[in-house]
């Protein structure tokens, strides 16, 4: 993957940036751990009970290291609140019931897996479409598309509420899931219109002499060269998707719940949030999507910028 | 297909059909115009906005010239009523300014870190891919779960910045119990969340920049803040005001983050929070429908205007 990347120029970061002396070095670890931090709270509040989350001085340390951190510093790591992300007792005393989280996990994935991958397919149609075969005012048709993505949510939930309550859609997968992926639409299309852009016509062009049709043309010779495209818009989609918390919060019933609005709805009141638990949700939803964002990484850069920077 | 159409539930059966009619009629017009391929390809994509986006759109925009509350059936024409009386509402405007005030505060937060972080990026260093992938994590955790661990870190006994503010003051840090301290929580929290993509864009920018120039220049011994001025910041300024733009018209929307950590206390909701609330809670369908479009058209605005003046500027630059 990364091969074809720098083959085609996309893999700038790694060949056209300076090497940054030991000062410059320390000085970018230290920042980014400063800006890691918050995360690294909820990541070692999930590993803690509540007692220990709720301690003054906090405790930062899932170990003593043989002596060398204050005992009041340091807690003991447990995995209780993964445990009880799944099944937990509502009442002292009684028994473990699930949670139903397993299932909202699914759905997460689900939808967000399928919204992503729907988008991504109608989306690089389309803009092989807008590329190719240009339509009489293809660049209006563009605009359009990218300003349904200026687009407050607020401004279109009600009649999208009141769309799927008549339509039935309320609570389907179908419905969230079609909704999703009109989100990332935009996106998918701007950016892949960009990469299609960028490809050099002369090999088309001589695949055609050669007698392929324009579906080979745009299966072996178009579709591998945009794969860093294809790559940096999933993952800007995932990102979105995955944590969407709105339209989610509103449209999905009981059956289709995603991961934000289960984790809403274990906050609670004020008083009696359980920490530990609502830590170890985080954790275990973000593990997907920063895996995901850790792989792709070489494309991001690029994806991030819609295609403006021409190289 | 049409028995597994007719052994779907009957309104999802409509939808299918919908939309199976919706494509063909869509090509059918795209054809019209003689570029067959083209408009196949665009047609599904079409079809999605339209049922999804443009359709709700227009009903909403329908909605706001009539009295409705999704509560009840009446449905009677006011013309432009609920526009005049969401403009004449002392409230609406309240909100109007506070979520200005939102915009401006986290967008230039959001800037001048992004920035910062880009330019600590812009070199290479040992496990710069793993610290990158450390400063990204923030733009992928939940709103949910940000609004909530802000307010944990907030919280006046336990919090991680009351127990830091303890060791300077003796005072009880309750630091979203007045209004500027509410708008600097949510401020930062907001800010900390999104200055990853900021530095996503200008860092693209930033090792855009042919090394050569760089190279001319320090054989013409052109003092470094010279360099990062009339080098760097040209090939960065045009993603810088990308960003710039989509972090404004994100910033408009801003709704979770606040809704989970004040739910709107100490005077910070935003007019995303109020059209919620007067859609959802109260049921004023149509009145929200009209405060919306009274947004949109804002944002639209906005972002025009804010267009022509970067295509001004750039043109400008240019000759």
């Amino acid at each position: 993957m990364s091969g074809l990347a720098a083959r085609l120029g996309f893999a700038r970061t790694s060949t056209a940036v300076d090497q940054a002396g030991w000062g410059h070095s320390a000085f970018a670890a230290v920042i980014c751990l400063i800006y890691f931090f918050p995360v690294l709270v909820i990541i070692l509040t999930a590993f803690k009970e509540h007692a220990d989350a709720l301690a003054v001085p906090a405790k930062l340390f899932p170990t003593t290291l043989f002596g060398l951190i204050p005992e009041r510093l340091a807690f003991t790591p447990t995995l209780d609140n993964f445990v009880n992300v799944f099944s937990r007792s509502y009442s002292a005393g009684s028994e473990a019931q699930g949670t139903g989280f397993a299932r909202f996990f699914f759905n997460s994935i689900f939808i967000a897996g399928s919204s992503v991958v729907a988008a991504l397919i109608i989306g690089t149609l389309a803009a092989f479409g807008f590329s190719r075969h240009p339509l009489k005012g293809n660049d209006t048709y563009l605009f359009m598309i990218l300003s349904t993505r200026m687009l407050p949510a607020i401004v279109v939930i009600i009649p999208v509420m009141l769309l799927f309550r008549v339509t039935g859609l309320s609570g389907t997968y179908a419905g969230i899931i079609l909704l999703y992926t009109a989100f990332n639409l935009p996106f998918a299309i701007w950016m892949m219109k960009s990469f299609f852009d960028e490809l050099s016509p002369d090999v088309e062009d001589a695949a055609r002499l050669d007698g392929s049709t324009d579906r080979r043309v745009f299966f072996k010779i178009c579709l591998p060269q945009v794969i860093a495209g294809l790559a940096a818009t999933a993952v800007f989609g995932l990102i979105l998707t995955w944590n969407e918390f709105l339209f989610a919060l509103l449209l999905t019933g009981v059956e289709t719940r995603t991961v934000p609005v289960a984790m809403s709805q274990t906050i609670g009141g004020d008083i009696g949030v359980r920490w530990g638990l609502l830590a170890a949700i985080e954790t275990l939803f973000l593990i997907p999507v920063m895996l995901v964002t850790f792989f792709l990484q070489n494309h991001l850069l690029r994806g991030v910028t819609f295609g403006t920077v021409k190289r | 297909m049409p028995v597994a159409i007719a052994a779907l539930e009957p309104s999802l059966a409509f939808w299918v059909s919908f939309l199976a009619a919706g494509l063909v009629a869509m090509s059918a017009v795209v054809n019209a115009w003689g570029r067959y391929t083209g408009g196949l390809l665009v047609a599904p994509a079409i079809a999605v906005l339209v049922m999804m986006n443009i359709f709700p759109l227009l009903w909403s925009l329908g909605l706001s010239f009539f009295a409705y509350r999704a509560d009840r059936q009446t449905m009677n024409f006011v013309g432009l009523r609920n526009y005049a009386r969401a403009l004449a509402d002392p409230v609406v405007w309240d909100r109007l300014t506070t979520t200005a005030l939102f915009v401006v505060l986290t967008v230039t937060a959001q800037m001048v870190v992004g920035f910062l972080l880009a330019l600590l990026f812009s070199k290479q260093f040992p496990l710069r891919r793993y610290l990158l992938i450390l400063v990204l994590t923030p733009m992928m955790l939940s709103f949910v779960a940000v609004g909530a661990f802000f307010r944990y870190y907030y919280d006046p006994t336990f919090g991680l910045v009351s127990q830091v503010a303890s060791w300077f003051t003796d005072e009880n840090f309750v630091l979203v119990s007045s209004t500027a301290g509410a708008v600097t929580a949510i401020v930062i929290a907001d800010a900390w969340m999104w200055s990853p993509f900021v530095m996503l864009l200008v860092l693209a920018g930033l090792v855009s920049v042919p090394k050569h120039l760089y190279e001319a220049a320090a054989i013409d011994r052109v003092p470094k803040w010279r360099r990062f001025w009339f080098i760097t910041f040209p090939y960065v300024k045009g993603l810088l005001m990308l960003a710039l733009l989509f972090r404004t018209i994100e910033a408009f929307k801003l709704f979770d983050v606040v809704f989970i950590l004040t739910d709107g206390g100490q005077r910070t909701e935003t007019i995303a929070l109020y059209v919620y609330r007067q859609a959802i809670q109260f049921n004023k369908t149509s009145e929200s429908a009209a405060l919306s479009y009274i947004l949109l058209f804002t944002v639209i605005v906005l972002t025009n205007l804010y267009l022509y003046l970067a295509n001004r500027r750039s043109t400008g630059v240019a000759e």
